[in-house]
C-alpha cells in the first residue's frame, strides 16, 4: 500500500511538474476552477435569500451537508479521477503500456495526467464546510468529532470507489465515462441537498444501493443532532466506516475481475 | 531452465456482431489455437506472420496483459497474467505502434519517471542511460516532449525506456514498423549486439523479414493461431522456397539473360526479373549481367512473409 502510494506520487509529481511548466495556465485553470466551484455555493445562497429552510435543514446546515459532499467528491476526483479516462485507454491501447509496469494499473490510471488544480474543489468545499460547522448550532462531544472525522475518510473512499467501478464498468461497455459520471458528480449534485427533499425511493436508492447517503445524509444528522425524517436505524448514522469498507471491497474485486477480462485491442 | 515455456497455449475472444437494430449474433474467435514453443535464455527469436495471425495475442499473453483461455505458460518461471508486476519487473516491452513514455513529459523527465517506477538504482541507472543514449542517438533529444519526436526517434527512445531495468527479456512488436532504411539498420545492428553482449532474450515479431534475418536466429511463423514453423532462418527460406527479385533495367531491349543462379521470370520492354534463392547472395549474379549488359538501373525486392508463408503448409 505504502509502495502503491510512493508510486502514485512519483508519477502523479512528474505530472504536477510538468504543469508548472505553463505556469499561467496553471493559475487560470485552478482560479477559474475555484470560482465555479464558488459559484456553485452562490446559488444555494441565493436560494436562501427567499428561504428559512430546506426540507427542515437552515442554510447553515445545508452548508455541512454541501462541505461533507464536496470535501469528499473533490478529494476522489483528485486521487482516482482519472479513472473515468478507463474507456478512452481501453480504446488506444495505452492500458496494455500500463498493465507491463511493475506498479498496480489503478495506481497508474489514477496518477497519469495527475491534475493539481483538482484541489481547487476540495478548498471549496472544505472552506464551506468551516463555516458550515461553526455557524451552525452543534452540541459537540468527542464522539460527533469521530463521526466528523470518519465522514471526511469514508465520503472519499466511497466516492472514490465509484470512480474505480465507473472505470472498471468501461473495461466491458467500452467509453461509458458519461454513465459513470451520472453516478459520481451526479451523486455529488444530489446529496448537496438534504435529502428530505426528495421522495423516499431516492432516500432507499442510495442508501441500499449506492450508499452515497452514507457520505454526507447519515454523518451529518448525527453531528448536526436531526432525527431522521425516514426514519431509518439510527445505527445508520454512524454506519459510514463498514459501508465505506464494503463498497471499497466490491470496487476492489469488480476492478480485478474487469482487468482479468480485459481484451486489449487488435495490434 | 526455458526462460520461456508455453505448451498448447489457446485464446479465445468472443465476437458480438450487430446484425439489424436488436439481433446480435456471438461468434468465437481462436485467436491463437493451441501453440507449443519454448525459448531460452539468450536466444532471439522472430515471431512472423500475416495480420491477424495471433501474433499480437501471443506477446500480450506472455506478458500477462492477456489471460489465456487455456494451455501453460510461464515466463521466467512465472504465470504472467497472474503474477504480472513481478513479471514486469524482468521484461521489457516495446509496442512499436504506440510509445510506452509519457507524451507531454520531456524524454528526460521519462526516463527518469521510469527509474523510479522500476526502482532501478542510480548507478544502473546513469550506466544504461548512458550507453543506451549514445547508441541509439538521442542525446540531444532529452528535453523534447515525446510529442515532439519523429516516428524513429521515438522509436529509439522506447527502446531506450524499456532497457533502463536491466530486462532479461525484451519483447518487441513490430519495431521498424515504419521507419527509413538507415533507422531499421541502425535499430537491427543494436539489437544485434544487445542480444549478443548483454545475453538478453530477444522476441520480435515483424512484418519484415530483413529484421528477423539481421537479428534472430531462429524463426517461428504463426498464422491462424497455429505454428506453422519454428527453426532458423535458412531452414526457413528453404521450406518456403522464397526468393529475392532481382528488377534490372537494361538500355537496350535484350532476349531474357541467362546467369547461372538464377531465373528470368518475367521480362517487360528493357527490363526483365530474375529471381535468386534467399539464401543465396546476388553479388555474383549482378556482377554477371553487369559484365555482359549496359545496366541503366537496377533493384533487388526481399521475399515478404506473405511469399513464404504458402509454401510452408505445402510441408509434409
Amino acid at each position: 500500500m505504502s509502495e502503491a502510494l510512493r508510486m502514485f506520487g512519483a508519477i502523479a509529481g512528474a505530472w504536477v511538474r510538468a504543469g508548472f511548466t505553463y505556469r499561467t495556465s496553471f493559475v487560470v485553470l485552478t482560479s477559474t476552477g475555484m470560482i465555479l466551484t464558488f459559484l456553485d455555493f452562490a446559488i444555494i445562497l441565493i436560494m436562501f435569500s427567499h428561504l428559512d429552510a430546506l426540507g427542515g435543514f437552515t442554510l447553515t446546515q445545508i452548508a455541512v451537508l454541501y462541505g461533507l459532499s464536496g470535501f469528499a467528491i473533490g478529494v476522489a476526483d483528485l486521487l482516482l479521477g482519472n479513472a473515468e479516462m478507463l474507456g478512452q485507454r481501453v480504446r488506444d491501447g495505452t492500458l496494455d503500456q500500463m498493465l507491463v509496469r511493475p506498479v498496480p494499473a489503478l495506481v497508474q490510471v489514477a496518477a497519469d495526467r495527475f491534475a493539481l488544480r483538482r484541489v481547487g474543489r476540495v478548498l471549496q468545499s472544505g472552506a464551506v464546510l468551516g463555516w458550515g460547522l461553526s455557524a451552525a448550532p452543534i452540541d459537540w462531544t468527542p464522539l460527533r468529532v469521530l463521526v466528523l472525522a470518519s465522514a471526511l475518510v469514508c465520503g472519499s473512499l466511497i466516492f472514490a470507489s465509484l470512480f474505480v467501478l465507473g472505470g472498471a464498468f468501461q473495461v466491458f461497455a467500452g467509453d461509458a465515462s458519461e454513465v459513470a459520471n451520472a453516478f459520481t458528480y451526479g451523486g455529488n449534485t444530489l446529496t448537496q441537498y438534504p435529502l428530505a427533499i426528495y421522495p423516499v425511493e431516492v432516500v432507499r436508492a442510495v442508501t441500499f444501493i449506492v450508499p452515497l447517503a452514507f457520505v454526507n445524509w447519515y454523518p451529518a444528522l448525527y453531528v448536526l443532532g436531526v432525527d431522521d425524517p425516514f426514519d431509518l436505524p439510527a445505527a445508520f448514522q454512524v454506519a459510514s466506516p463498514v459501508v465505506a469498507a464494503l463498497f471499497v471491497a466490491v470496487a476492489a474485486l469488480t476492478w480485478r475481475t474487469a482487468l482479468r477480462h480485459y481484451r486489449s485491442t487488435g495490434s | 531452465m526455458p526462460m520461456i515455456d508455453v505448451h498448447d497455449l489457446r485464446r479465445t475472444f468472443l465476437i458480438r456482431e450487430r446484425r439489424g437494430v436488436l439481433r446480435r449474433t456471438r461468434r468465437e474467435v481462436q485467436a491463437v489455437d493451441g501453440i507449443t514453443f519454448s525459448v531460452e535464455p539468450g536466444e532471439a527469436v522472430g515471431y512472423i506472420g500475416p495480420n491477424g495471425a495471433g501474433k499480437s495475442t501471443t506477446i500480450k499473453m506472455l506478458t500477462g496483459i492477456l489471460v489465456p483461455t487455456s494451455g501453460h505458460l510461464r515466463v521466467a518461471d512465472l504465470d504472467p497474467s497472474r503474477r504480472r508486476t513481478e513479471l514486469a519487473r524482468r521484461i521489457g516491452v516495446v509496442f512499436g505502434q504506440r510509445t510506452g513514455l509519457w507524451w507531454d513529459l520531456p524524454l528526460r523527465d521519462s526516463f527518469e519517471l521510469l527509474r523510479r517506477i522500476y526502482r532501478v538504482p542510480t548507478p544502473t541507472y546513469e550506466r544504461n542511460l548512458s550507453a543506451y543514449v549514445g547508441l541509439l542517438e538521442i542525446g540531444d533529444l532529452l528535453g523534447q516532449p515525446v510529442r515532439q519526436l519523429s516516428l524513429g526517434q521515438r522509436m529509439r527512445a522506447d527502446i531506450v525506456a524499456a532497457l533502463l531495468h536491466d530486462p532479461e527479456i525484451l519483447y518487441l512488436d513490430e519495431p521498424t514498423i515504419g521507419l527509413d532504411i538507415a533507422s531499421k539498420q541502425r535499430l537491427r545492428t543494436f539489437l544485434r549486439e544487445l542480444n549478443a553482449d548483454r545475453g538478453t532474450t530477444i522476441l520480435l515479431t515483424t512484418h519484415d523479414l530483413v529484421d528477423i534475418e539481421q537479428v534472430c536466429r531462429r524463426v517461428m511463423v504463426i498464422d491462424h493461431g497455429r505454428l506453422a514453423f519454428d527453426g532458423d532462418f535458412a531452414a526457413l527460406h528453404a521450406a518456403g522456397q522464397a526468393t529475392r527479385t532481382v528488377v534490372v533495367d537494361f538500355h537496350d531491349e535484350v532476349p531474357p539473360i541467362d546467369v547461372p543462379g538464377s531465373r528470368v521470370v518475367r521480362v517487360d520492354g528493357v527490363r526483365q526479373w530474375l529471381t535468386v534463392p534467399a539464401g543465396t547472395p546476388t553479388g555474383p549474379v549482378i556482377a554477371a549481367l553487369a559484365s555482359s549488359h549496359e545496366i541503366a538501373d537496377l533493384s533487388i525486392r526481399e521475399p515478404t512473409i506473405e511469399d513464404v508463408l504458402p509454401h510452408l503448409y505445402a510441408r509434409p
